[in-house]
């Protein structure tokens, strides 16, 4: 009888089949809109995560200044030295690596190629903090970091724009006013999460970099890696007290540094994604409602229409609760279409825009079913009050219905 | 499946009495000023295999006394039985039964649903009676071939002349082999001719198969087929004839 009912149902939908999609373009757009935002969020969570690990686990950056801040120095506080390093090296318990850190924007020549590229002044160490690898060639020595020589290591782009055609280890580049021999190659990192290119970069040690490029001693950042079994929060607080030690900071004064953890920044991004996404999503969710009334719209102009066939389904012995799961059945399964179409739709949408924005393609199985799930309830929901009253017409009345 | 048990029940009684009988059946619709007194204590009974046509003019209680029959209603006053069975203390699924397995409808307006072929129009009686594919399938091409459409099987109502779809609709009523058919004005809608082949294959059903059939009418050379007639005014049956005879337009 169920597979009747199915069938029944079917064929109802398919007879009307123009009215039947419009019935259910609610569903379809509330659907795959909803699927389309917890889609991409799910891909920019995604996205965050693997960024941050780019940048090397168990990373904690210390910054001058005393708000929470993603990078640059502030002009107020004071800048770090080189001997802040050495303490550091020396004080830490628990640390894989340490690399100050300074970049600028400035002039690279190559031959004929001239481009503007971020320079980027730190240690051989970085290849640990940073998970930076080099695919030719080799990272800095300690005597050439010692030394401040004029070496470099280019990254990808550099090389495949810049230097086409030509062997980039030993060749000479120009930056700013230095010309320096090209040691290694940065093995390629792609787009950063908000845009430009990690490869368009020159790598020099950073002696050579507060010399000959910016001419001064100061170190922007100072990045940390902490060992694999290490407590990160235990080792915030311990660079904490040498720096405010250094610094001569009283007890009850603020640290005019910062000392941030990338994964807890990664965590309060994803969870503000999460939120974002919930919030839209819910945004989405409220045009099924509205999908799940033109449902009921159009089930209640279907059952006066057909008023007649159901005398008639009466008349011939239809039990009142057959006419009425006849309609449930087949508003469930409008809506249910409309939810795989909304569903297929969605999941297009999403990745055509994903690679667009620059976020991985995240399938969601749970994500599907439970928007198939959804899409059907609503069309059981708002479809029991036209199929109650489909089941409770009186068959005389129904029969003699024009 | 008490329901379909409650059926089979009723199915399996060999009643001695009468197949329907009205003790005393007034319906009242209405209250206090309105009140309409449809049927006034209405006295009537219909052996298995009897050929019945009503008359009376509208408002004559007719039409309700047929919904009664049918199983659509209930008296508000006395007892319709069927099969020797009170219908009155049956809840309205119970009826859904009774008319699922013993009624066949047939109306003035054919009553078949639209865009659905011949033989899709017979199978549904018998998809509620959960009837598997195949045997409906063989069930309703004999109904068909009964009524001379085995060759319009695929055609939908809108295909079909008002003589085919009538025939069509006695099909469905005849598919499953009820007890006793209901005729509400089947040749309403129809000419002369087309009206009495149809009187012809209702006459054909009750003498080959003693299928028992009532018939409303208004004309008295439809009603002549009949073996009895009821003449009904006003909530009453004012004249019973039993014609003796062969039905003048019979062959």
């Amino acid at each position: 009888m169920l597979s009747n009912t199915l069938l029944m149902a079917l064929r109802e939908i398919q007879r009307n089949v123009l009215r039947s999609g419009l019935t259910v373009l609610g569903i379809i757009i509330g659907v795959a809109a909803v699927i389309v935002i917890v889609t991409l969020g799910a891909g920019t969570t995604r996205q965050v995560g693997s960024e941050i690990s780019k940048m090397g686990s168990n990373m904690i950056t210390l910054v001058p200044g005393g708000d929470m801040r993603m990078g640059g120095a502030s002009g107020a506080a004071p800048p770090f030295l080189a001997a802040d390093v050495e303490a550091l090296r020396r004080e830490l318990v628990g640390v894989s690596a340490i690399a100050p850190y300074a970049q600028r924007m400035d002039q690279v020549i190559v031959g004929n190629e001239n481009r503007r590229v971020n320079i980027v002044g730190t240690v051989a160490e970085i290849s640990v903090v940073r998970n930076w690898k080099v695919t030719d060639g080799r990272l800095f020595t300690l005597s050439e970091e010692r030394s401040g020589k004029a070496v470099c290591i280019i990254g990808a782009t550099i090389r495949k724009e810049m230097m086409a055609g030509m062997e980039p280890l030993g060749a000479t580049v120009r930056v700013g006013k230095l010309s320096c021999e090209v040691i290694g190659v940065l093995e390629p990192k792609g787009q950063a999460m908000f845009g430009g290119d990690q490869d368009a970069t020159v790598v020099l040690p950073i002696r050579t970099y507060q010399r000959r490029i910016v001419g001064n001693d100061r170190i922007a950042q100072i990045l940390i890696s902490g060992a694999d079994s290490a407590d990160l929060s235990d080792l915030k607080l311990q660079i904490t007290q040498v720096m405010r030690e250094r610094r001569n900071i009283a007890a009850g004064e603020r640290s005019n540094f910062s000392v941030i953890d990338m994964t807890e920044v990664a965590g309060v991004m994803q969870t503000t994604i999460g939120v974002m996404t919930t919030f839209l999503s819910a945004i989405a969710g409220v045009s099924l409602l509205v999908g799940g009334i033109g449902i009921m719209n159009i089930m209640l102009v279907s059952v006066t229409e057909r008023t007649r066939e159901i005398g008639i389904r009466l008349a011939i012995g239809a039990t009142e609760r057959e006419v009425m799961l006849q309609f449930l059945v087949e508003a469930a399964m409008l809506s249910a279409g409309g939810g795989l179409l909304g569903i297929t739709l969605g999941l297009i949408g999403a990745a055509s825009i994903a690679p667009a924005i620059n976020v991985p393609f995240v399938f969601q199985t749970s994500t599907v079913v439970q928007a198939f799930l959804f899409s059907a309830a609503v069309g059981v929901i708002f479809g029991f009050m036209p199929a109650r009253r489909a089941a409770r017409l009186n068959p005389i009345e129904a029969l003699r219905h024009e | 499946m008490s329901k379909q048990g409650s059926a089979s029940a009723l199915m399996a009684e060999q009643s001695p009495g009468p197949l329907v009988a009205f003790e005393n059946v007034s319906k009242i619709y209405g209250k206090g000023d309105a009140e309409v007194r449809a049927l006034n204590g209405v006295n009537l009974q219909i052996n298995a295999g009897e050929f019945v046509a009503v008359m009376g003019p509208s408002g004559s209680g007719k039409s309700t006394a047929m919904n009664i029959l049918g199983c659509l209603d209930k008296p508000t006053s006395g007892r319709y039985l069927f099969k020797g069975v009170d219908v009155g203390g049956l809840a309205s699924d119970q009826l859904a039964m009774l008319r699922r397995h013993f009624l066949g409808f047939v109306f003035q307006g054919f009553n078949l649903l639209a865009r659905t072929t011949a033989l899709e129009n017979l199978e549904l009686p018998l998809i509620y009676q959960r009837i598997e594919k195949a045997r409906r399938r063989a069930m309703a091409l004999e109904a068909l071939e009964t009524v001379g459409l085995a060759d319009r099987a695929d055609h939908t109502p809108a295909e079909l002349s008002g003589g085919q779809q009538q025939r069509v609709a006695i099909a469905r009523a005849i598919v499953t082999k009820p007890s006793l058919l209901l005729a509400d004005e089947p040749t309403g809608n129809l000419d002369s001719a087309r009206s009495h082949e149809i009187m012809q294959l209702l006459t054909r059903l009750n003498r080959e198969r003693g299928l028992t059939v009532v018939l409303v009418t208004h004309e008295d050379d439809i009603a002549a087929y009949a073996g009895r007639r009821l003449d009904f005014r006003d909530g009453r049956i004012v004249r019973e004839t039993r014609n003796t005879g062969k039905p003048s337009h019979a062959q």
